[in-house]
Formats: C-alpha cells, sequence, structure tokens
C-alpha cells in the first residue's frame, strides 16, 4: 500500500522539483499567486467601492498619484476623471479580467478535450471532420475570429467568454487528439477494452489522465492569450459593457488622458495586465520545459 | 500538384461561403439599422422609404442572394454611412494597413532574425539571456497598451514623433504610399513598431529554437572540420536550415498583422481598413462590416493558400499529400 503511494507520487515530487530548479518559473508563480489573491480579495482590500457612484467625489478626479483623497485615504496611484481610486479599480478589472480568462480557459478546455479525444478514437470520417475544422479555424488570426463573432453576436460577457472559447477550443483538441492517438494504441486500452469497459469509460477515466501533461501546458499559454484578447476586445470597444469594467477598459478610458499628460490612468492598469500576464507565461515556461523533456522549444 | 491546388481552391471557395453565410445572417441579426437612419419623431411613409432604400423590405435570403451575386462581381452593397459601395471604401484604405503591415513584417526580420541567431548561438551568455527574457516580455506586453505607452514617451513626453494619422502620400513608380515622404516615415515609425513587437518576439524565439537544433548536427562539425569561418558556417550552412521555417511563419503572420492592424491603427489613429471596421462595427454599418471580414478572409485564406505551396516547393521533402491529410 504504502510502496503504491511513493510511486505515485515520484512524478510529482521530481516534476515540482525540476519546476523550482528556476528562479524565474518560482518567481513567476509567486507573482501568480499574488495577483490571483488580489483579484479573489478585490472587495475586501480595496481602499474604496470604486462602483459606488456615492462614495466618488468628483472633486478628486484626475488627481496624480500620492494625492490625498477627500474621504482621507491616500490615491497611491491616482485617480480618474470621475475621482476613482485606481488602486481600487485595479482591483477589481483584474477580477473581472481573471475572472473572464478562466471561465474561457476552462470551458475551452472542456470543449476541446471531448472533441479531441473522440475524433481520436473514433478516427475516420469523425475525426477527418473535426479535424478539418480544427486546421481551417487555426489558419485564421485569433482576433479576426473574435471580430466575426462579436460583429455577429454583439457585446456582453457571456459573448465574450463565447467568443474567446470559439477561439481557443481548436488549439486544445489539436493537442489532446495528438497525445490521444499515441495513448490509443498502447496494451491498457486494449485491456480496458478486453474488459468490456464502455467507450466512454475507456476515454475519460483511462485515456483522458495520460493526455493531460501537453494539455495543461496549453492551457496556462492560452490563458494569458484569453486575458489579452479581452482586454484587447474591451479596449477597442468590442468587449465588455461598461458596467463590467476590465483592466482593457480601463486603459481605453485612460486613453485619451494620455496626450494631456494623466499617463497614470492608462498606464497602472496596463501594468497590472502586463504583470498577470507575464506570471501566466513565466510558468507555462517552465512548464513546458518540465512535463515535455523532449527538449528546448 | 496541380490537383492539389485545385483541391486547396475548392477548399478556399467553401470556406468563404461558409463565411458569407456566417457573417451576412450573423450580421442580419444584430441591431436595426433603421433605428439610426431615420429621424425618432418620422412618420411610417418615411421609415417604409428608408427601409426600401436600404434594400431592407425584401425577404433576407433575397438579400442574400442579392449579397452573393454582387459581392461575387465586388460589391458589397453601399456604405450606410458614407454612401459609398463600401469595397470602394475598404480598398481605398487598404493600402494605407498594407504599408503598416508590410513595415511591420519589414522590422520583425531585421530585428527579430540577428537577435534570435545571438540567443541562439550563445544561449548562456548574459546578451543570450536577456534577448530571451526580452522575448517572453514582448509576447506578454498587450499590444495596445506598448502603443499608448510608445505616445505618451515619444510624442507627450519626448515629442519627437507625431501620434496620430499617416503622414503625406507621395508618387513612386506608380504607387501611393507615405514610405516616399520624411514626415511618412516619422508617422510610421511607432505603429510599426506596436505592431511589430509580438512578431518580433516570435521571431526571436523560432530562431533561436532552429540554431539550437541545427548547430549540434553532424554537417556543422563537418563544415569546421573542414575549416570554414565561423562566419560562413552561421550564415550560410545554419541559415540555410533555419530559413523554412522562418519564412513560412513570416508568411502566415502578414495574415496575422493584417488583421492585427485593427488595434494599433485604432490608437494611432492611421487610416487603414482596420479602423473603418471598428468604426462601422460601432455604427452597425451593415455592409462595411460585411465587406471588411469578406476582404480579410479572403486574403487570409489566400496567403495560407501561398504558403502552402511555396512551402512544399522549397522543401523536397515534403510531400503534399501528406500536407492535405
Amino acid at each position: 500500500m504504502s510502496a503504491a503511494i511513493v510511486d505515485d507520487e515520484a512524478p510529482w515530487r521530481r516534476m515540482v522539483s525540476a519546476y523550482a530548479e528556476s528562479w524565474l518559473a518560482m518567481f513567476g508563480l509567486v507573482l501568480l499567486v499574488i495577483c490571483l489573491g488580489l483579484a479573489l480579495a478585490a472587495p475586501l482590500i480595496s481602499p474604496q467601492n470604486p462602483y459606488a457612484l456615492a462614495q466618488l467625489d468628483i472633486m478628486d478626479g484626475s488627481l496624480p498619484p500620492g494625492s490625498e483623497a477627500s474621504a482621507g485615504f491616500r490615491f497611491w496611484l491616482g485617480s480618474d476623471d470621475q475621482g476613482r481610486d485606481m488602486v481600487s479599480a485595479i482591483l477589481y478589472g483584474l477580477r473581472i479580467s481573471v475572472a473572464v480568462g478562466a471561465a474561457a480557459t476552462g470551458i475551452a478546455l472542456a470543449v476541446g478535450l471531448a472533441f479531441g479525444l473522440i475524433a481520436a478514437y473514433a478516427g475516420g470520417r469523425i475525426d477527418g471532420a473535426i479535424m478539418r475544422i480544427v486546421d481551417i479555424q487555426l489558419s485564421f488570426p485569433a482576433i479576426l475570429i473574435a471580430l466575426i463573432l462579436i460583429a455577429v453576436l454583439g457585446n456582453g460577457i457571456g459573448k465574450i467568454v463565447f467568443a474567446l472559447v470559439t477561439v481557443q477550443w481548436a488549439y486544445y483538441a489539436r493537442t489532446v487528439r495528438a497525445s490521444a492517438m499515441v495513448e490509443r494504441r498502447k496494451d491498457y486500452v486494449e485491456a480496458a477494452r478486453g474488459l468490456g469497459l464502455s467507450s466512454a469509460r475507456i476515454l475519460f477515466r483511462h485515456m483522458l489522465p495520460n493526455c493531460l501533461a501537453p494539455v495543461i501546458v496549453i492551457a496556462t499559454v492560452q490563458m494569458a492569450h484569453a486575458i489579452a484578447l479581452e482586454a484587447t476586445l474591451s479596449f477597442l470597444g468590442l468587449g465588455l459593457p461598461v458596467t463590467e469594467p476590465s483592466l482593457g477598459l480601463l486603459i481605453a478610458n485612460g486613453f485619451q488622458y494620455v496626450l494631456s499628460g494623466k499617463y497614470w490612468i492608462s498606464m497602472f492598469p496596463g501594468v497590472a495586465l502586463l504583470v498577470t500576464i507575464v506570471a501566466i507565461n513565466l510558468v507555462g515556461d517552465r512548464l513546458r520545459e518540465v512535463l515535455n523533456p523532449r527538449g528546448p522549444q | 500538384m496541380t490537383a492539389y491546388v485545385i483541391r486547396r481552391l475548392l477548399q478556399a471557395a467553401l470556406v468563404l461561403f461558409v463565411m458569407s453565410l456566417l457573417v451576412f445572417f450573423g450580421v442580419y441579426l444584430i441591431g436595426d439599422p433603421v433605428e439610426i437612419f431615420v429621424a425618432a419623431d418620422a412618420d411610417q411613409v418615411e421609415r417604409a422609404r428608408a427601409i426600401a432604400a436600404l434594400g431592407l423590405d425584401k425577404p433576407i435570403w433575397e438579400q442574400y442572394t442579392s449579397f452573393v451575386q454582387g459581392a461575387l462581381g465586388g460589391d458589397f452593397g453601399r456604405s450606410f454611412v458614407f454612401g459609398l459601395p463600401a469595397v470602394t471604401l475598404i480598398l481605398q484604405r487598404l493600402p494605407a494597413t498594407l504599408e503598416l503591415a508590410f513595415a511591420a513584417v519589414f522590422l520583425t526580420v531585421v530585428i527579430g532574425l540577428p537577435l534570435g541567431l545571438w540567443a541562439g548561438l550563445r544561449p548562456d551568455g548574459f546578451a543570450g539571456r536577456t534577448i530571451l527574457a526580452g522575448s517572453i516580455l514582448g509576447f506578454s506586453l498587450p499590444t495596445f497598451w506598448v502603443g499608448i505607452m510608445l505616445i505618451l514617451v515619444f510624442a507627450v513626453q519626448l515629442g519627437w514623433l507625431p501620434s496620430n494619422g499617416r503622414g503625406p502620400v507621395a508618387e513612386f513608380l506608380g504607387i501611393k504610399s507615405s514610405l516616399f515622404t520624411v514626415d511618412g516615415w516619422r508617422h510610421l515609425i511607432l505603429p510599426a513598431i506596436n505592431l511589430a513587437l509580438l512578431n518580433i518576439a516570435l521571431m526571436i524565439r523560432l530562431v533561436r529554437a532552429g540554431v539550437r537544433e541545427v548547430l549540434p548536427l553532424d554537417y556543422i562539425r563537418f563544415a569546421r572540420a573542414k575549416g570554414l569561418s565561423w562566419g560562413r558556417i552561421v550564415g550560410v550552412h545554419v541559415m540555410k536550415n533555419i530559413m523554412l521555417p522562418v519564412v513560412t511563419v513570416l508568411g502566415l503572420e502578414l495574415g496575422a498583422v493584417i488583421a492585427f492592424a485593427v488595434v494599433t491603427e485604432s490608437i494611432f489613429n492611421w487610416p487603414g481598413m482596420g479602423k473603418l471596421i471598428i468604426d462601422s462595427i460601432q455604427r452597425l454599418d451593415r455592409p462595411v462590416v460585411v465587406a471588411y471580414l469578406m476582404v480579410t478572409v479572403a486574403i487570409v485564406i489566400f496567403i495560407n493558400l501561398v504558403v502552402d505551396v511555396v512551402y512544399s516547393l522549397l522543401d523536397p521533402r515534403i510531400r503534399l499529400k501528406d500536407l492535405d491529410h
């Protein structure tokens, strides 16, 4: 019993220590945890609720970083034109950006996994059809597909998530199909089939766990892409509505003040966005090296 | 070969057809342009006249067939806002977008290639590590935010370069471009850097990985044993073998750059078709949205087709059958 546990844990432990060898990757992980923590705790730690209009004072508008608010606290990162504390706005914005990115990544992952596994397991025409769609979709730039969908659907939080999922599912489908094609020929699948297990059980209980490593790598990178793409669309006025101000929308709001030198309204939300994406990419980069020992890529 | 090209062309036509259905019916379902173009206090007669003028009184399938008939002849209808044919509007703006896109691809090659080579040849040196870290940063930087920061630093704080629009256009060899005027260059630099940044990061990683893969191979060792100069080994033997993926990715990235120009054009107020599409989506200017999407999809399909065919010509190891599995 105990021997089995040790065997189970050994690869995990090896991966964790391999991951920890890179201080840059550890730095990324710490940064990511901080970002997620801030996003989760935003309502608890923000100096003000940036969207409770009663708490805003127009007299506090466009104050540079370090100014004192009429309510007594300090605008460490300045305030926007309506007297909104940028620290609070960024924390709330981060929360929305991360939530949308995570939702899109999670759904795209599930959809892509399902189609990829089905394609690999079914083979033949079903495989051909699914992979043809994947190939065609991946041959288009992500932003073009997002533009088409948003021109068609209009904007809103659910539609953005839908657009992000549509852009991203194909990456997972292709990756998981490739690993599943290899797994399919292995003995344990043959054995499971011999035992008379159902296709669904073989697919999701036996093959899926063995296909996860590359998918995890893709998922981290795609999460960064999803957050960046949502921010881009929101910046263009095609993303989230004004009632759901993500970091992209904050940057867009600040853009009009950049030319008059009020850099803080646009710059600091961008720094928050950048730090989040860098953190995710650092983690993803290291995961790729740890989970894919075949070489540098 | 011919059969392959024909099959790819048919596939391209099918994709275009599906896109036209999706885009036309999808765009048809959003908003009601009549509300925008008729005054709130207009009576029924005026409304009916506006609807008839826009062609919205016919059944939707009839609108689609007339749309397809028009589209095949290059006619996507008239812009609701400008009153001009949508294709004319797009084509007027296409040169500005292409100029920006080619400038970005040019920067990608002249900056990304040497940096990638350096990082690949000396992966453990300080410069090599810095370049790699820089490329991770380049991947992570949101394009639109970098654009704003470029404006903030170079236009607002330093006042070196303009932040807005395209410079004057001059004609040279029958091509009209702002590349032929000094002010045109001054306007182009910031947007081109902005658009190129992501691709430079991609190029660095691609070239670096390629070099690291090629360097340990036997033929490089033989070349060194033969006494060839290091410059010649890198310049001829390494380069030759990493050029294939580089050229392919560059070709594919050209399509992505044209699509991504919507962001850069919106920030720098660059009068290309990307800026037009964003404005048109917000104004519900249906014919322009449809025309832009169809034109851009067609450009991307065309580029992909050319890249695939060129790839198969360049690399005799790739058989077309494999590509078209």
